[in-house]
């Protein structure tokens, strides 16, 4: 039921967000749509339920996505001084990181968030190991690539899947 | 013209300047991977950019133009990891300046060993 909840709630607020309308036919429209999906797809649209929106994870989400914004802000200027330098200063080759966390959705975002963060790239994921593509190699001590690619947001994600 | 709208204009100029430097790693890029790399940060930020700075031209859109960014910022990187997997898959190997920079080599040949 919590699950069934969530996804319903989820899915409402996208609705609201993009009628931006509060006339009672949209809100009605947006409820009864969201409830039929709802029921069709819960089941694989979370496995945590209601549990996501407790405070201590909001305050985890607030935190991710600004040290996700950094990193993003960071990432762009990175690459366009590479692109924009006559040298193309580049140093490529596939690196294996090691991830602690075990939670498949961890693990996705953890991927997908290596893939827009500074000269990284994920190729593949083979159980607990990300292969990165990295633009500048600056060390190959596996200690060192999860020093320089992911440790803060490794940090984040392990507390909030807890 | 309002500060706000100001700001988005700014924002769109950013945007677009990060997309014309995303087309530009295309063509400087010596192999998939690199180019990759320019596509999917340049691309991200740049659309995201142009997207929320609409929104705040015309704030009426604003909510739109979040969740339409928030949608990019999850979608693209998925979908320029699927590119580079099927690649590599594809048996394309990256273009490296040294020796031994490729951890993920050896795992695919053993597993393709197991599978014959």
């Amino acid at each position: 039921m919590s699950r069934f909840l969530f996804t319903f709630i989820v899915l409402f607020l996208i609705w609201l967000g993009f009628t931006t309308s509060l006339a009672t036919a949209e809100l009605i429209t947006g409820a009864v749509l969201s409830l039929i999906i709802a029921s069709f797809s819960y089941k694989t649209f979370t496995v945590e339920g209601l549990g996501f929106f407790s405070p201590r994870r909001v305050v985890l989400i607030i935190k991710y996505l600004f040290v996700f914004m950094i990193a993003l802000i960071k990432a762009n200027i990175d690459v366009a001084k590479r692109v924009i330098s006559p040298k193309l200063p580049i140093n490529p080759g596939i690196v294996e990181y090691k991830t602690q966390l075990t939670n498949p959705t961890a693990v996705t975002i953890l991927a997908n968030s290596i893939t827009l963060t500074p000269g990284t790239l994920t190729v593949d994921v083979i159980d607990n190991s990300l292969f990165i593509h990295w633009i500048d190699v600056t060390t190959k001590d596996p200690e060192g690539i999860v020093r320089e690619i992911g440790e803060d947001f490794e940090k984040i994600l392990k507390e909030f899947f807890k | 013209m309002g500060v706000v709208e100001i700001i988005g204009w700014v924002i769109i100029v950013i945007g677009v300047a990060f997309l014309f430097l995303g087309a530009l790693g295309l063509f400087r890029m010596p192999d998939v991977y690199s180019r990759m790399q320019t596509a999917t940060k340049s691309v991200t930020f740049g659309t995201m950019g142009t997207i929320f700075g609409v929104g705040l031209v015309h704030p009426e859109w604003f909510w739109k133009t979040l969740i339409i960014a928030v949608f990019i910022a999850i979608s693209n990187p998925i979908s320029s990891h699927a590119l580079a997997r099927g690649s590599y898959k594809m048996g394309i190997r990256p273009f490296t300046k040294e020796e031994n920079m490729d951890d993920l080599e050896p795992v695919v040949d053993k597993s393709e060993d197991e599978e014959e």
